[in-house]
């Protein structure tokens, strides 16, 4: 086995900075560089990214690789894989962390298949291990009922890490390191799949993946209507309202509330359950959030083992006097 | 030159014959099971199959199923479920079959582990769909409910050089192109892709339908076409697993929940927001 000293993070640009997931991932590999004794890389792609290379250096990498084409302007996922496929070719190194968000999640199984090694998909945490001299990942299975620790036996190892699971990398500008650019060789007729419509969601009030306390409800509340007490707590506390999948399922809130494995993933201040079981699924959604209060009528319910704060009890009766003596308190 | 004459071949074979479509469905451990029913075996590091609850067809690949049947619904269609796995639980695998799908393929072979290795599963499926011969396009859950890996659909379509679409909410076949809408976290996404082509749905999609009395009598009459390894050229080098998992276990929560008491649910409501004051949260 090639004994490459490279570990490869696949970054991405939002807004013209590093992308916050991609500091999650610098974060990951950093520690990872550390371990082992190997060099942190990053590869950027798109056009003009000179600027963000300092960036990316003050955030832990050692060597950054700069994929400029005029094709990676805009993303599109098959020129996307194409052009971090050939790079990784180039770059020959042992380890490749993507992050599993909205583009990972279809991006990292697709370039693992290309490359025809597997993947240690949504991994809560890697680790190196000496002895070996392999990557451990850790990711939830079976709807996060259990643990499996993996072991990716061919070069590179591919993790794709879940959003949120490490804290973003710290800015140190007194780091240094270097870059390089990596040519690849791309055309039109790569890109397979073409956008021929956006349709904007245009739910109103505060977003969901970024609001700091959520309040969401799940299969208890029994229909649609208690959705609008969740809404004006939710107002009332300038948080967003959310919902667990057997109530997306029923059509009583739109899918863009669901929270969990196959919904969005919240981290907020403070999350607030009602009427929800807890089921691991659903858990998996909300791991980040830093406080969760549970109102549930069976003291048995999962949710509590995850809560901080509980009432068990009908939330019929809970949640009017709970609205209205917060109500009092912020006013 | 023989390469181009068989890409026209088939444009033309496909003018006059329907669409063929393919379902990926796995058999999976009912993920509704109580906890309770959920081990796992130290020794092999493998999640122990409960022998009292019957297995079920993965969630999404139940999406997968019912995204095919509305193509059929609207235009001619032939529907193939295939799935692979060392043993099979017939009466389970047989639902798409009774809810509309026309026939059930299973890659049965006893060296054939539900493993966490996708591009192993995905050699396997890429092998048996060679066989079965030309197609339109693949449907796919968006993941199974028991290694949760969204992994195999994907490196199936790297396989087999198709393009592909994830996480579909509505599927569109027309003049040799497939239509998606998909499901995003600020919109919807309208994307077109040339055939054959690879999509994978979700939850998104709706309600898979339920089996209609005639579905399950046609179906018990139908037998699947087993395949075995040897049957689709799979040897041991294919099935050579490249991802060891060295632990399995429960995770621990650290969390000790602490219970907000009052003298009823509404004075409980009222306790629990002088809680959240009390501790600065809010």
């Amino acid at each position: 086995m090639d004994e490459s000293t490279k570990i490869l993070i696949i970054g991405e640009i939002e807004s013209g900075s590093i992308a916050q997931s991609t500091k999650e991932l610098l974060a990951a590999g950093r520690s990872l560089a550390d371990e082992s004794g190997k060099q942190l890389c990053i590869a950027l792609t798109g056009s003009n990214m000179e600027s963000n290379y300092q960036e990316a250096i003050d955030c832990g990498a050692d060597i950054v690789y700069i994929i400029n084409h005029t094709l990676l302007e805009k993303y599109q996922p098959d020129l996307y894989l194409s052009a971090i496929c050939q790079a990784s070719i180039n770059i020959r190194p042992s380890i490749i962390l993507i992050s599993r968000n909205t583009n990972g999640r279809e991006l990292a199984p697709r370039l693992a298949g290309r490359l025809r090694v597997p993947l240690a998909q949504d991994c809560l945490e890697v680790k190196f291990q000496k002895d070996s001299g392999r990557m451990v990942s850790y990711r939830p299975v079976h709807g996060g009922n259990a643990m499996a620790a993996i072991v990716c036996k061919s070069d590179p190892q591919i993790a794709s890490i879940r959003p949120k699971a490490y804290e973003p990398a710290e800015s140190d500008p007194s780091r240094v390191g270097s870059f390089e650019t990596i040519d690849v060789e791309l055309n039109e007729e790569m890109a397979k799949v073409k956008m021929i419509n956006w349709v904007e969601d245009t739910t109103e009030g505060v977003q969901l993946e970024t609001a700091r306390i959520v309040i969401a409800g799940g299969r208890g509340l029994g229909g649609p209507e208690p959705f609008e007490d969740l809404q004006k707590l939710a107002t009332l506390m300038g948080g967003a309202v959310g919902a667990s999948r057997a109530v997306v399922d029923s059509g009583w809130v739109p899918h863009p509330l669901q929270i969990g494995l196959t919904g969005k993933s919240i981290s907020p201040e403070l999350y607030i359950t009602v009427a929800i079981s807890g089921a691991s699924q659903h858990m998996a959604g909300c791991s980040g959030a830093k406080i969760i209060v549970a109102i549930n009528k069976d003291r048995q319910a999962n949710i509590f083992k995850d809560s901080q704060y509980g009432v068990v009890g009908n939330w019929q009766d809970i949640l009017p006097s709970f609205t209205e003596t917060i109500r009092e308190l912020l006013s | 030159m023989i390469y181009s004459l068989e890409v026209n071949f088939k444009s033309l074979v496909q003018i006059s014959m329907s669409l063929n479509i393919i379902v990926l469905a796995k058999q999976v451990i009912d993920p509704e099971m109580p906890l309770s029913a959920f081990q796992i075996d130290q020794e092999s590091r493998e999640i122990i199959t409960p022998s009292t609850i019957p297995p079920v067809v993965n969630g999404f690949d139940e999406n997968a199923v019912e995204a095919a049947l509305r193509i059929k619904d609207t235009q001619e269609a032939n529907v193939t479920v295939i799935s692979m796995g060392q043993h099979f639980a017939l009466d389970v695998m047989k639902k798409p079959v009774s809810m509309g799908a026309d026939q059930l393929v299973l890659l049965q072979d006893e060296s054939f582990h539900n493993a966490m290795d996708a591009l192993v599963v995905a050699k396997i499926l890429s092998a048996g769909i060679t066989k079965l011969g030309s197609f339109d396009l693949i449907i796919g859950g968006r993941q199974a409910s028991d290694w949760d890996n969204a992994q195999v659909p994907l490196v199936l379509a790297e396989i087999l050089g198709l393009s592909c679409i994830t996480l579909a909410k509505q599927i569109e076949i027309k003049n040799e192109a497939v239509t998606v809408e998909r499901q995003m976290l600020d919109g919807v996404e309208v994307l077109e892709a040339p055939l054959p082509s690879l999509i994978t749905v979700s939850n998104e999609l709706g309600q898979p339908r339920y089996p209609t009395l005639r579905g399950i009598m046609g179906a018990s009459r139908k037998q699947p076409t087993v395949w075995s390894a040897a049957d689709i050229g799979i040897n041991s080098d294919d099935l050579r697993q490249q991802i060891e998992i060295v632990d399995l276990y429960l995770p621990t929560s650290d969390k000790d929940c602490e219970i907000i008491q009052g003298t009823d649910d509404s004075d409980s409501g009222r306790l629990l927001a002088l809680k959240l004051r009390e501790a600065k949260i809010i």
